[in-house]
């Protein structure tokens, strides 16, 4: 993945998360959590479905318990991530 | 203040065609579940469900008829059927005005919006079948009903969603109490196993794709099924006096909002439902020996139920036998608590408890008497049957044996 294609994974992902926490993007910070950006389990799940739609691609998640799907929820950074291994996964 | 008594059930889902049959099913740990069959299901991430197999409903039903009739209105057709035969009474003129028939459901007629939108969205027809808004009306099944046996006191449908079944049993119980009406037909129906209907629910993230397992550390979601149970609440003097058989008697109900969250239960909430519930039966908690959990399967839901379930009863939540049968028969939404009230009656009839199927693995946040994998024989005296419903609605029934 070229460094162009990377941050406009991350900034898209930014995007999303903004959009979600009602915040601007500049205020999501990549070592954000959930919990600070105020993004509840329904929150999630909405946020879930927004990168899939973003990406065309399938994100192992399950509500039941989100700390044991693949895709790695800790911060923002890990989400990015677990973002383009998908996007990589896909190609 | 009026009694109100149990004196006909009739049923049909994945695990049978009957009260009968599905109450057998129960007693013998049977699972229901398998995988989907409908159209596009390979488009769905969930292809696991409680669906009714090899049924034919002309053998049911004139074809005529059927045009009029979604699935979820046929199901509770043949359980209304097999209920009111298995009662005896006889609906004359003078009762019929008596009678009533109050139904829970969570989609209605959600199979025949499913059609119906793929033939105007994917094939680009311009017309449908002139019977679509009276097939998927959600008070389609309660008015059948109505009709089909000549009912003509209150009918209507009751929708909160998981707990519409339990809600439209208290209802019922209390149309009966307050005198409007003698005998209502009474329970729910769901047949949401369809394309749309999985489809929307995989979004919410909460539906496992390998098993229901309530109480299990290995639970990863709920699976959902489709069928429907009917009861005939009668008056206990009126049953009385015609010598009918009592299944059982409706002691109490009791319906409370969590006002807090649209999916997440709280334990508060159901907490107060419960409690209710024995008040308005008059039991004391030691009373009762067995409670027919909302058990979805879900992380949140089993581990706040068995919380609540233990703030309520406090030591004897330990000698309390705690079941949830959505590991057989599917998770039926608006027609969940009526085929779980099956089991209720079966506890307080046949001294059986109807097993939680599937249980692998002990979770510390769910340490009751789950019943694991086996029925079992006991005497109890007083059952409960608990519903939880997204939107945070809570009911919960309490029944006493006669």
């Amino acid at each position: 993945m070229s460094g162009e294609v990377k941050d406009t994974v991350r900034d898209k992902v930014v995007a999303i998360l903004a959009e979600q926490a009602v915040l601007e993007p500049g205020e999501v910070r990549m070592d954000s959590t959930l919990a600070d950006l105020g993004i509840d389990s329904l929150g999630l799940v909405e946020t879930v479905f927004a990168i899939e739609e973003a990406f065309d691609i399938q994100v192992p998640f399950n509500a039941n318990d989100p700390k044991a799907s693949e895709f790695d929820i800790s911060t923002v950074e890990t989400m990015v991530r677990a973002v383009e291994k998908l996007i990589d996964a896909n190609r | 203040m009026r009694r109100v008594v149990i004196t006909g059930q009739g049923a049909f889902c994945a695990l049978g065609a009957s009260a009968g049959e599905t109450g057998a099913a129960m007693r013998e740990g049977r699972c229901g579940i398998g995988e989907l069959d409908f159209a596009d299901v390979e488009r769905l991430s969930i292809r696991i469900g409680a669906q009714i197999r090899g049924y034919d409903p002309e053998a049911h039903f004139p074809k005529q008829a059927l045009t009029l009739y979604d699935p979820f209105t046929q199901y509770a057709l043949i359980a209304a059927r097999e209920a009111l035969a298995g009662s005896g009474l006889e609906i004359t003129e003078e009762l019929g005005e008596e009678a009533g028939v109050v139904l829970g459901t969570a989609g209605g007629g959600l199979q025949t919006q499913d059609e119906n939108y793929r033939d105007v969205f994917e094939r680009g027809k311009n017309r449908v079948h002139p019977f679509v808004v009276p097939r998927l009306m959600m008070n389609a099944a309660a008015s059948h009903v109505s009709m089909a046996h000549g009912l003509r006191g209150p009918a209507f449908s009751v929708a909160t969603a998981c707990a519409s079944s339990n809600h439209a049993m208290g209802q019922a119980l209390g149309l009966i109490r307050s005198g409007q009406a003698r005998v209502v037909l009474t329970g729910g129906s769901d047949s949401m196993l369809c394309f749309g209907g999985i489809k929307a629910w995989e979004g919410l993230r909460v539906m496992s794709k390998d098993g229901c397992r309530p109480f299990s550390a290995s639970r990863n979601g709920m699976v959902q099924g489709e069928g429907a149970a009917v009861f005939v609440f009668e008056e206990y003097e009126h049953a009385r006096a015609r010598g009918a058989e009592i299944l059982a008697e409706v002691a109490g109900f009791s319906m409370t909002s969590d006002a807090s969250d649209i999916v997440t239960p709280n334990q508060h909430g159901a907490e107060r439902a419960i409690r209710g519930a024995l008040r308005d039966a008059g039991l004391a908690p030691e009373a009762v020996g067995y409670v027919n959990a909302h058990g979805t399967g879900t992380t949140v839901n089993d581990r706040t139920e068995c919380a609540a379930i233990r703030a309520v009863f406090g030591a004897h939540a330990d000698r309390l036998m705690v079941s949830s049968t959505k590991s057989m028969h599917g998770h039926i939404m608006g027609g969940t608590g009526a085929v779980e009230m099956l089991a209720c009656v079966m506890a307080l009839r046949e001294g059986v408890i109807a097993p939680t199927i599937g249980y692998d693995a002990p979770d510390p946040d769910c340490d009751l008497d789950v019943v694991p994998n086996e029925a079992r024989a006991a005497r109890v005296g007083a059952v409960m049957s608990n519903a939880f419903a997204f939107g945070g609605l809570n009911a919960v029934l309490a029944l006493r044996a006669v």
